[in-house]
């Protein structure tokens, strides 16, 4: 699980380009959104893009992101439950 | 009281050096590739503006050079943000981002197409993000032509500038085509030339913009 | 600066018709455009429905008969053509005439088909020349033969909004008699992956204004009007169509590709163009919205709509689930559609749509409107990068 977690730290820093950012900023349970680390829409479509690519996992409705989005820690136990 | 539409302030972006009202900037390193200049440069001006770092070339470019002219000016302090045009055009659209966005969709078996690339295939989201950062939410076209025209911009931005709701406008050309680019960026301000203070305060002509930008 | 700016022609091409009669005709009908991918090579062939004009692009290369062109220049001569011959227009030299046309694809519907051969080394250079934006506008102005003032404008979705309030000010400001003014965006892969990555396409056929309503289908077409100045229509005595009254755009500066929730933007366009129309907004009869179908826009352009009228929003309804989504062409295809409706009297209904939307109070037309006097229609477009335009027609 924390491999997973510091996986993700470093693949979302990439992939969204938060160039300021380092791994150990980003709290696991801290919200992504809103007043955490300030994502915005966009972000929330490049996660979309980020589990399919790197986690092979497919969300076919962005309402679904909200839920698996909330924290980073949300984020690693979708994978862990949805991973094939 | 004459209102007349005045430039302000102007800036010039090209070949990693920076000019701003006719003076040249240092640059800390601009011995680098294109994309780390424009790193550098926003660091030099503490911008503290995370985003920055999520933009395509071309916007990056454009938010620097608009950094520029809206810092570096003698304009009235009084202004309503309602009521700033801005006003861009340049040559080759924004040719960078659509290649780099048909790339992750061209090959069936790599095929992974960016959600935040594709927002910025269209040139006038940089004018976009100019209207964000400063909260400008006045009248704004974005033109593509084969160089940049002083006469239609002129003409284009002194038409704008005969309404009551344009006092201000930021006008330009802004063109990125690989490591090719160019910025040329002016302020313009109704004011009373009489009472214009100090600083770069010259009328808003076609021949002036020309004699600016070369 | 008080002239007047009449619309004396107007021509269009789209998924429901290849002139202004077919055009017409499929409103009148409630007979939508939109359906499978017969035209566009794509792999997502058989997951979304768009609107595509109904030709391929060797019957376009036929039809226009100017030689072989890309589909952006094909489309956009065949609109402004019959623009052009609707106006009764037969000598373009007779007055200063310009031609202002918006796109954001021009070139990319032809670059994308070559892209694979060109990175292996079989280089066409030909289509690559046409890539940029500013050469299917050159093009079709020649082939037009208009010289006096030509120009491209591309700001996404309001694209031919913008080029239409251009068009007008050139024509007050005593530069140009006569404007051509329109917009083109054939449909491409570009487009339809790029969207896709959005999530903003609906698979179905689009529900403007709905409470369940998905997305937006893609559409294509090109549709221009001619703008002329008061002075040489009286000259000339010619036949109006209709006045442009009011414009006016604005920023929503609050995301790159979302509207802000309370429709910031599109307030502040239709404010400043009903400040240059000089009427009051009681006096509207129609609304053609932007309606795109997706959850953000309707939602703020409604909100925007409720709060401009304070609540007492004219008819109002969306065209989009007729033609698709014709992005930079958009404005300039629901400026003819918003003619049509004020010459004929008729309301065009939001098709698609069943359940009330939620978070506002007001509802669209749903079923077509005949016998109503339509004086005065507001059509609106707000495109990416928050630019938000808004157009007033008046009958005289």
């Amino acid at each position: 699980m924390s491999n997973l977690i510091e996986t993700l730290k470093a693949q979302i820093i990439e992939q969204l380009n938060l160039a300021e950012l380092k791994p150990e900023d980003i709290d696991p349970n801290a919200p992504l959104f809103g007043d955490g680390l300030g994502l915005d829409s966009i972000d929330a479509l490049e996660l979309i893009v980020l589990l399919e690519k790197h986690h092979g996992i497919k969300i076919q409705d962005p309402k679904d992101a909200k839920a698996i989005f909330a924290s980073l820690q949300s984020m690693a136990d979708y994978i862990i439950a949805n991973k094939k | 009281m004459i209102m007349e539409a005045t430039i302000v302030s102007y800036c010039k972006i090209k070949n990693n050096t920076v000019w701003v009202n006719g003076e040249k900037i240092n640059i800390d390193n601009n011995s680098v590739d294109f994309s780390a200049f424009l790193v550098n440069l926003y660091r030099q001006m503490n911008l503290n503006y995370p985003k920055f770092f999520k933009m395509d070339n071309l916007c990056k470019l454009g938010i620097l050079a608009a950094e520029m002219v809206i810092q570096n000016n003698s304009k009235s302090e009084n202004f309503e943000k309602d009521k700033v045009a801005i006003f861009l055009a340049n040559n080759s659209s924004s040719i960078e981002t659509d290649r780099n966005h048909i790339k992750t969709i061209v090959n069936k078996n790599d095929y992974f197409p960016s959600p935040a690339v594709f927002v910025y295939t269209l040139p006038n989201i940089i004018i976009g993000e100019i209207a964000i950062k400063h909260k400008f939410t006045g009248e704004n076209a974005f033109f593509v032509s084969e160089t940049f025209d002083a006469n239609f911009m002129h003409t284009y931005a002194s038409i704008a500038l005969q309404s009551r709701h344009t006092t201000d406008a930021v006008c330009g050309w802004i063109n990125v085509d690989g490591n090719e680019y160019e910025a040329f960026m002016y302020y313009i301000e109704k004011k009373n030339l009489n009472k214009a203070g100090n600083g770069l305060n010259t009328h808003h002509t076609a021949e002036m913009i020309y004699k600016l930008y070369n | 600066m008080s002239t007047k700016v009449y619309i004396t022609g107007m021509g269009i091409i789209s998924a429901i018709g290849d002139s202004v009669e077919e055009t017409l005709q499929s409103l009148s009908d409630s007979k939508t455009g939109i359906g499978k991918i017969n035209y566009l090579e794509t792999f997502h062939k058989d997951t979304f429905v768009v609107g595509e004009v109904k030709h391929s692009n060797n019957e376009l290369i036929e039809i226009a008969g100017i030689g072989n062109y890309n589909r952006t220049t094909l489309l956009g001569y065949i609109a402004a053509r019959e623009a052009l011959k609707k106006a009764s227009i037969n000598d373009i030299k007779e007055a200063r005439t310009g031609f202002v046309s918006a796109t954001t694809i021009a070139g990319m519907c032809t670059t994308e088909l070559l892209y694979k051969d060109f990175l292996e080394g079989r280089n066409n250079t030909n289509f690559i020349d046409s890539h940029f934006c500013g050469v299917s506008t050159n093009d079709i102005a020649k082939h037009l033969g208009i010289i006096d003032y030509v120009t491209t404008i591309s700001t996404a979705c309001s694209s031919a909004a913008n080029a239409i309030m251009l068009g007008a000010r050139l024509i007050k400001n005593n530069i140009l008699d006569r404007v051509v003014v329109g917009g083109v965006d054939p449909l491409s892969k570009f487009t339809l992956n790029g969207f896709n990555t959005l999530m903003i396409l609906d698979k179905e056929w689009c529900k403007p204004f709905d409470e369940n309503r998905k997305g937006l289908n893609l559409g294509e077409g090109a549709a221009y009007l001619v703008l002329e100045s008061e002075k040489l229509v009286k000259e000339k005595n010619k036949n109006i169509l209709a006045q442009l009254l009011g414009y006016g755009n604005a920023n929503d500066a609050y995301h790159q590709t979302a509207s802000s929730p309370e429709g910031h933007g599109a307030l502040l366009a239709m404010q400043n163009a009903f400040k240059v129309a000089g009427i009051h907004p009681d006096a509207i009869d129609y609304i053609n919205a932007h309606g795109t179908g997706t959850p953000n826009n309707d939602s703020s352009e409604g909100i925007a709509m409720q709060t401009l009228f304070n609540n007492n929003v004219p008819k109002f309804s969306s065209t989009k689930a007729f033609t698709g989504h014709t992005l930079a062409a958009a404005a300039a295809i629901e400026a003819v559609i918003s003619i049509l409706a004020i010459r004929n009297s008729m309301i065009f209904p939001c098709l698609n749509r069943s359940t009330q939307m939620s978070d506002l109070t007001i509802t669209p037309v749903n079923t077509l409107e005949k016998n109503i006097p339509v004086n005065y229609v507001l059509s609106n477009s707000f495109g990416f990068g928050g630019n938000c335009s808004s157009l007033i027609f008046s009958k005289n």
